[in-house]
């Protein structure tokens, strides 16, 4: 009997235990998961400050300027521009612009 | 005196009252119960005291931030976007800093150290140091570890653009609220709402369990606009070299899709620059499209026109006679520029004759032209949620006298705004209806197209405002190669004073492809003072260009052979103001 009681004595000890040891790993694993979405809003900002650079560097301010002084370039004259006829094109596609 | 033994002492045989030890009893068991009943109160009852302040040793409620949506373009190009910046703050009288210190401090934030000292001496327990400093700077800060000197996470936000979109986008104040422009009409949809949680931390600081999400936040929501930035441009750019040449005060421009309403372009000059707003004159922060009213002139004809083939009352050949360039109503006289002789409806249109118009109008009451006005828009504001909106002035129909019916005509005592002018040229590139302007980019068709004149009556006048563009009319300089181009162009007469000042304001509003109009543009250009001063010198090559432009951009089909126009001066018609 008596030894039946140590039994279940050591029994709860071990469920004790392991119960501690879950939550312990469950919290790192939680921490884990934190890191990563911090990570993952950290990309949110880069990104946003990559798109606000390509942005600058596309303005079309800046474009005009260095198509017309670096590489000379002008907007083409009535004469140089050839007009397709829709009709010839294959079938157009279905809804938006083209 | 002798000693005596404690057991043996005289005070210990005199008798205590026995109540004395039954009190001193009673109060210490009473005092006892207290402490149980006390202690069973908080640990079984009402244990939640207890319960609170244990959690408190580990818990936290942490805020959870929300970003401010994005501005987009309709082809995705961002306009405006946030990004997080740190502000320095300070607690005055926990800073310690040597004269030394303050000197660096005050060159790396690139403040005067006077400045510097005077915030660091402050009353207030807390000073905003310097507000909005770049990330890299800001750890340069955090590395020098002052006391009492701290860093705060802010967002700010930035506009790619520039001045080209400036009075469209407007700008965010310090909260990060909307206070101008699309800002200030989307500012619920763009903010965000905070979150906050209930977490456990450890004792590093990690977070370790999520115990409950006691809000959700809500990211703010991007808006798409129907702003296309290639056009914008266009127009800012066009309209900026007018404005310069010609040596104008301010201008406006507006472009919108006649199909849907959507407001492809919106540009005003003098503009200032949103991301570096320190020193800003009143002059350029005025959006003028919509918060500026003009008396639009000519402009206003065609409507007066439509209005007299609608109800009948003439036809596009009919004809009036307009000589000797003179009309007199009561007590005023209505002039032209040149004396045009027997005209045609179609022609008053197109060599823009004021003697003309008038009589057009007085073939109808006051009450039919007050009508057509303010359902084609006019005198009511847009409504687009700008703030400064204005409606303009159309005055009631009772109140008009018939020199004032007339000057109506042709524009004059009726005040609008240029994009009520853009919007109400709608009849006549549809087919004769109006619908509702557009600044988000629209993916169904718009909802209410309210007609205002019918389809043919529509097409008539088209074909006039066609007129108007070639050699023989007002605007042949508003032609571009390989399209057909239908407009009017508009010159009047600013009032300073109660009187009418030598002062002009040039317009053109037109449409084109006019076999299948896609787009409308108006230009107004205020106080030309290089010498030319009519619409049809001024305001109808910026047209031109922005139309070309636009419509070359936005791949609409040519309906008009590709040849290089010859504008001959002499050819040009002036118009009557």
């Amino acid at each position: 009997m008596a030894r039946f009681n140590l039994v279940l004595l050591l029994v709860a000890v071990f469920c004790g235990l392991s119960a501690v040891n879950s939550n312990h790993r469950a919290r790192k694993l939680f921490i884990e998961l934190e890191a990563e979405q911090k990570r993952m809003r950290d990309l949110d900002v880069e990104w946003g400050q990559l798109q606000l650079e390509q942005s600058t560097w596309a303005s079309h301010a800046r474009i005009e300027k260095i198509a017309r002084d670096k590489l000379g370039m002008k907007p083409p004259m009535p004469g140089q521009i050839i007009s397709m006829d829709h009709g010839l094109a294959a079938p157009a596609p279905a809804g938006g612009k083209h | 005196m002798r000693a005596v033994g404690f057991s043996r002492s005289p005070l210990l045989s005199q008798r205590l009252p026995p109540w004395r030890q039954r009190l001193v009893l009673a109060l210490l068991l009473g005092g006892f119960a207290l402490l149980v009943g006390r202690s069973l109160y908080l640990q079984g009852i009402n244990n939640e005291f207890l319960g609170d302040k244990g959690r408190a040793r580990y818990e936290r409620v942490i805020e959870i931030s929300a970003t401010r949506g994005r501005i987009v373009d309709r082809h995705g190009d961002v306009l405006a976007i946030s990004t997080p910046v740190k502000s320095v703050w300070a607690i005055p009288e926990d800073v310690k800093l040597t004269p030394a210190q303050s000197r660096d401090l005050a060159q790396l934030l690139e403040m005067d150290i006077r400045d510097l000292n005077r915030k660091l001496a402050s009353e207030h327990d807390f000073v905003f140091v310097k507000r909005q400093i770049p990330p890299d700077l800001a750890s340069r800060v955090a590395a020098l570890k002052y006391d009492g000197i701290h860093l705060q996470n802010e967002y700010r936000r930035y506009y790619p653009a520039g001045e080209v979109m400036a009075h469209m986008l407007g700008f965010t104040g310090t909260e990060d609220k909307g206070q101008e422009g699309i800002e200030l009409a989307f500012n619920e949809q763009l903010s965000g709402h905070l979150g906050s949680r209930r977490v456990i931390k450890d004792r590093r600081g990690n977070i370790v369990e999520d115990v409950e999400s006691i809000q959700a936040p809500q990211e703010g929501k991007d808006i798409v606009l129907a702003l296309d930035s290639k056009v914008q441009y266009l127009a800012y750019a066009s309209l900026k070299k007018s404005i310069t040449d010609n040596k104008a005060k301010a201008g406006g421009l507006v472009v919108i899709d006649a199909r849907n309403g959507e407001i492809l372009a919106l540009a005003n000059l003098p503009t200032y620059n949103p991301n570096n707003r320190t020193r800003l004159a009143g002059a350029q922060l005025r959006n003028r499209a919509l918060t500026d009213t003009f008396e639009p002139g000519s402009t206003m004809k065609p409507f007066t026109a439509a209005l007299a083939l609608d109800k009948g009352k003439v036809r596009f050949d009919t004809p009036i006679q307009t000589s000797p360039g003179k009309l007199t109503i009561g007590t005023a006289t209505i002039s032209d520029a040149h004396v045009h002789g027997l005209l045609t409806v179609a022609q008053v249109i197109q060599k823009s004759s004021n003697i003309g118009a008038a009589k057009i109008a007085l073939s109808m009451t006051p009450a039919e032209m007050w009508d057509m006005f303010d359902r084609a828009g006019f005198g009511s504001p847009l409504k687009l949620g700008f703030p400064g909106e204005v409606g303009g002035r159309l005055r009631p129909a009772k109140h008009w006298k018939p020199i004032e019916q007339a000057t109506m005509a042709y524009g004059h005592g009726i005040s609008v705004t240029l994009m009520q002018l853009a919007r109400a040229y709608q009849v006549f590139a549809r087919d004769g209806d109006i619908v509702p302007l557009s600044l988000t980019k629209l993916d169904n068709p718009p909802p209410g197209a309210q007609p205002i004149f019918s389809a043919q009556t529509a097409r008539e006048v088209r074909a006039m405002l066609e007129m108007a563009v070639q050699p023989g009319g007002t605007a042949p300089k508003a032609q571009i190669p390989g399209y057909r181009v239908a407009g009017k162009t508009g010159t009047a007469h600013k009032i300073e004073g109660g009187a009418y000042a030598n002062k002009y304001v040039s317009s053109f509003v037109g449409f084109a492809p006019a076999s299948d109009p896609r787009l409308i543009v108006a230009v107004m250009i205020d106080e030309p003072s290089a010498g030319k001063h009519y619409g049809g010198d001024v305001a109808a090559p910026v047209f031109a260009e922005v139309m070309s432009g636009a419509l070359r951009t936005l791949g609409i089909a040519t309906d008009a052979p590709l040849k290089p126009l010859q504008i001959n001066d002499a050819e040009t018609i002036r118009e009557g103001m």
